[in-house]
């Protein structure tokens, strides 16, 4: 169960970052989509990313939790170091079952959702808890139950994915996340395939969890609710950080020309 | 006077040459069919996911046995095998042929089902932090069989139909017992038919299994 009050009470007491990212570079072939990122989050800080499309913004995030492999740099989540590991010099990539383990430690949110159609609601949030976590039947019902509750969707326990709305299928994914207890969500463009009248419902469950101290890494266009939400907004450009800050300053005072112009074009 | 006897007395003299005909042919198809299926879908899961040096035998094995004709393979393994040292009887050597021909077609069904499943159901998966096989097991694997299900009864089918093949090397399946009893009684268009009749019982029984189990597991 995810104890969010002690989230909270750790988000100032302890220094040592979350989420360490230093020097981070992907390549696709010859193409550089990441060009040496530096990020550290928090324990209870909810960091936006914002930019333009192949920015590397849902690269980032998909980094983090090695659904890309990188070829430089290094990335470390609660004191664990992810992906790859120094050996003698060499850089060593982990084990399958480490990369599984550290996968465990992060939830994410899909852009389409990615609901496993042939499993009710409730058979989504647990099937991480019973292979993952290892929970006993009844516990891991429990916990799913209480997590679909908390997402408004209790009453569709039992209901197959093709059967809910976008918004109920994406408040669904983000239970079955989040149902794992990670120490950080990632969400990657979680309303952009969704009906402009679903977006609220959604934006509502995120904007809960951050109240409660979830530490969260998003990618959004939604700027509005990334400057209500956020902490820190990152803005990527071309494979790099241009600018970062609180949202208020970078919202009305951005430094970078390109932010200023990316603002200028995007729908507040 | 001499009076011919009815077909359906020559039918009674046969019966237990045509029940004992009937039950090989069962027998061969559906052991094809279990071995096929089974080497199928591990063959279609390494043609997926292996490295390039695991697929490419697969790969040979597919591509080879499905551009062969089944009389020729059926063949093939009667007279290939105890020649390569290995002393089987003709029923084995049948269905071997036909269990290398239904895996073959399995294995691309197989293929192109999880090919076809969105690249996210892995991801979601895999976030989750479960692992790959996992992720197969109870993922991937019960989206791919439910999608596979009406080719997979169509290549059944195709196997019950084969198997009349191995008439040719002696087994004394349905349409060899057929002709057996056509031999002796001369009924060849009555006998045919009711061996047409029962062939089809064989196959019309696995079309309703299919659609009980297409069914059953259908997505709402």
């Amino acid at each position: 169960m995810t104890d969010v009050s002690k989230l909270s009470s750790t988000k100032l007491s302890n220094a040592q970052p979350l989420l360490d990212i230093r020097g981070l570079r992907k390549q696709y072939g010859p193409l550089e989509v990441l060009k040496g990122v530096d990020l550290s989050m928090q324990r209870g800080n909810v960091v936006t990313l914002i930019g333009s499309s192949g920015s590397g913004k849902t690269t980032l995030l998909r980094c983090v939790n090695m659904l890309e492999e990188f070829q430089g740099g290094r990335i470390v989540l609660d004191g664990e170091s992810i992906g790859y590991d120094e050996v003698a010099g060499k850089r060593v990539r982990h084990p399958e079952k480490v990369i599984a383990r550290h996968r465990a430690m992060t939830g994410m949110a899909f852009q389409q959702f990615n609901l496993f159609p042939h499993l009710t609601a409730l058979q989504n949030v647990t099937l991480g808890l019973l292979k993952v976590k290892k929970l006993h039947k009844d516990e891991a019902v429990a916990l799913a139950e209480k997590w679909l509750e908390r997402v408004g969707l209790l009453e569709r326990r039992d209901h197959f994915p093709g059967q809910l709305s976008g918004g109920q299928q994406q408040r669904v994914a983000i239970a079955r996340a989040i149902a794992m207890n990670p120490s950080l969500m990632l969400f990657d463009e979680v309303t952009s395939a969704l009906d402009p009248e679903l977006v609220g419902e959604v934006l509502n469950v995120i904007k809960g969890l951050a109240e409660d101290g979830m530490t969260m890494l998003l990618v959004t266009h939604e700027m509005r609710f990334a400057f209500e939400v956020s902490d820190k907004i990152v803005f990527m450009n071309q494979g790099r950080i241009e600018e970062q800050g609180p949202p208020k300053e970078l919202f009305e005072r951005p430094q970078s020309p390109r932010l200023a112009e990316f603002l200028k074009n995007t729908r507040f | 006077m001499y009076e011919s006897p009815s077909w359906l007395h020559e039918l009674w003299v046969a019966r237990d040459t045509l029940w004992a005909g009937f039950l090989t042919s069962v027998q061969c198809s559906l052991l094809a069919i279990v071995l096929g299926t089974l080497i199928g879908v591990v063959v279609g899961l390494a043609l997926t996911y292996g490295r390039v040096w695991m697929r490419a035998p697969f790969r040979f094995y597919v591509d080879l046995i499905r551009g062969t004709p089944v009389f020729v393979l059926v063949l093939a393994c009667f007279y290939m095998a105890p020649a390569l040292g290995w002393q089987i009887g003709a029923f084995q050597a049948g269905v071997l042929g036909l269990t290398l021909f239904c895996g073959s077609h399995v294995a691309e069904i197989v293929r192109g089902a999880l090919q076809a499943l969105p690249r996210g159901q892995m991801e979601a998966s895999q976030a989750i932090g479960l692992t790959f096989y996992q992720a197969l097991g109870y993922v991937l694997l019960p989206q791919a069989l439910r999608q596979i299900l009406p080719t997979w009864v169509n290549s059944s089918t195709e196997i019950v139909k084969a198997s009349t093949l191995l008439s040719v090397i002696g087994v004394a399946e349905l349409l060899l017992s057929t002709q057996q009893i056509i031999a002796r009684t001369f009924m060849t268009l009555e006998f045919y038919l009711f061996a047409g009749f029962l062939f089809f019982i064989i196959n019309y029984a696995i079309e309703l299994l299919g659609r009980h189990i297409e069914k059953r597991v259908a997505l709402p």
